[in-house]
């Protein structure tokens, strides 16, 4: 405990750069998800094929490899700095993993309400927004919860490249403390306090979509 | 009544769940502290007939892994090496040496655990680790200094002393304090190893990086870019390190190291591994 009242102000700015980084990528990854969930459902097979090279380009690459790429190579010609390119990173290989699961929400809707809504006027992109991904989302939403509180834990790559979260400011301390086992169950009480309310929200939204049904 | 039980059975799964955890917290830090209670090295090592050390792994000169043979290479390695038949010869125990890669951050708790016995790792004797652990005389002296882009304009610690430079360094190192003792304006990267920290350098992720004068030997005949700005700003000899209150271990081992420093042997190292760094006077190195 005196570990941490001692490096109170460390933890907490690590906790809200972590904080930060996962706000960041869950959002941006749900956008890019769901973007390329679409694509890969689009009647023209041209942009099927990019989503799809995007989705197992993103999907099969080690979160590590992409950090490295972005925080080695891309910095040369975008200047970027280690929270930048951990979080851009986090953002692309999650939003990956978001594109399977809204895909996978999209498929389970029966074709007949796509037919359906067609037949009554309703534009692709109308019938998709306003009919298919209300109900996708509902079948997706306990297996986006998952990539969510993957997407937190992930963050910790930020480490790596110096990126100020949580996790290197655990390992700051540990190296001059030389307490590393106190350290880092801190560090995942710290982890707990953003995933456990995440993993409540999700069970409860899922809750009240099953009664709006 | 099957919603009342089923709620039951959920009450009592949370609090056994609850409870496990807890009791699994627990028995894994009184493990914790028993690994890091005081167990008399030297016999053990006497016991197992081998001695465990750790060395790194990243560091050229000192210890990199051989990809091909899978085992590190350098003068730690070699200290390491002489120190066991040395100390085999003392204690009349034969003893092999086995090694370990350990990073900079995991060397101290991997002795306190005693995963390893010592660690011969370039680290550098002082008071906070003292604290912790005990260390050796010293087998190599070094001091810190930077590596800069040779076009980079700065010729020593003190021209960095500006919010717009960043010194790159290794997590669990010395080097991050002293940094912000004679640069207290600039940024600090820290990074998880020497490899990544030469990368980040390369990329323009800082503008130097810095450690021991020794360990940036290694980079500026790798990267004929890259060169030593001024000279070392610290001292910090190397020591070896063992557990705390390793009173036996460590003088075997002081008797060891000060045998082989007399016959020469050192010497012999200190040669194979630093005669042909580009810009090192080598026999300063050397035992007198």
């Amino acid at each position: 405990m005196a570990l941490l009242e001692n490096n109170f102000p460390t933890f907490m700015q690590g906790f809200g750069y972590t904080l930060l980084s996962s706000i960041i990528a869950l959002i941006g990854s749900m956008i890019l998800g769901t973007g390329f969930a679409i694509m890969q459902i689009m009647p023209q097979v041209w942009i099927r094929k990019i989503g799809n090279i995007y989705v197992q380009i993103f999907r099969n690459i080690p979160l590590l490899v992409i950090t490295f790429f972005f925080f080695l190579v891309v910095s040369k010609y975008v200047k970027m700095s280690g929270f930048t390119s951990g979080t851009v990173a986090l953002m692309l290989y999650t939003s990956a993993f978001i594109a399977e699961t809204v895909r996978a929400g999209i498929l389970s809707v029966d074709a007949g309400q796509m037919e359906g809504a067609r037949a009554n006027g309703l534009s692709f992109g109308q019938a998709l927004r306003f009919i298919i991904l209300p109900q996708a989302f509902r079948v997706a939403l306990p297996s986006l919860g998952n990539q969510f509180i993957n997407l937190v834990k992930n963050s910790s790559i930020l480490a790596f490249v110096g990126g100020l979260d949580l996790m290197y400011q655990g390992n700051m301390i540990a190296a001059t403390t030389f307490e590393t086992f106190s350290t880092y169950i801190v560090v995942g009480i710290f982890y707990l306090i953003i995933t456990l309310p995440l993993s409540y929200y999700m069970q409860h939204l899922e809750r009240k979509l099953k009664h709006a049904a | 009544m099957e919603k009342a039980r089923k709620r039951q059975f959920g009450i009592i799964a949370t609090i056994v769940l609850a409870a496990v955890i807890v009791l699994g917290l627990m028995w894994a830090t009184a493990t914790a502290k028993k690994n890091a209670e005081h167990q008399d090295t030297l016999a053990r090592v006497e016991k197992l007939g081998r001695i465990v050390w750790g060395v790194k792994a990243d560091t050229k000169l000192f210890g990199l892994m051989n990809t091909k043979t899978g085992i590190p290479e350098g003068f730690d390695i070699d200290i390491a090496k002489a120190l066991t038949v040395q100390i085999s010869k003392q204690t009349g125990v034969p003893m092999s040496a086995e090694f370990v890669p350990v990073s900079s951050s995991s060397k101290m708790q991997l002795i306190k655990n005693t995963n390893i016995d010592g660690s011969v790792s370039t680290m550098t004797i002082t008071p906070e680790r003292k604290k912790i652990i005990d260390f050796t005389d010293q087998y190599f002296d070094a001091g810190q200094s930077i590596l800069v882009k040779k076009d980079s304009g700065i010729n020593s610690i003190k021209d960095m002393n500006d919010s717009k430079y960043t010194v790159i360094v290794v997590v669990g190192t010395t080097a991050a304090t002293e940094t912000k003792k004679f640069a207290p304006k600039a940024k600090i990267l820290a990074v998880q190893d020497y490899a990544t920290g030469m990368q980040a350098l390369k990329s323009g992720q800082g503008q130097a990086m810095s450690t021991d004068n020794a360990i940036l030997y290694g980079f500026a005949t790798e990267n004929p870019d890259y060169h030593i700005a001024g000279s070392t700003f610290t001292h910090g000899p190397y020591g070896i390190a063992f557990d705390k209150n390793q009173g036996p271990m460590i003088r075997e081992a002081n008797q060891a190291l000060a045998t082989i420093k007399e016959n020469g042997e050192y010497n012999k190292l200190i040669k194979k591994w630093f005669s042909d760094v580009p810009g090192l006077d080598w026999h300063s190195l050397e035992a007198k």
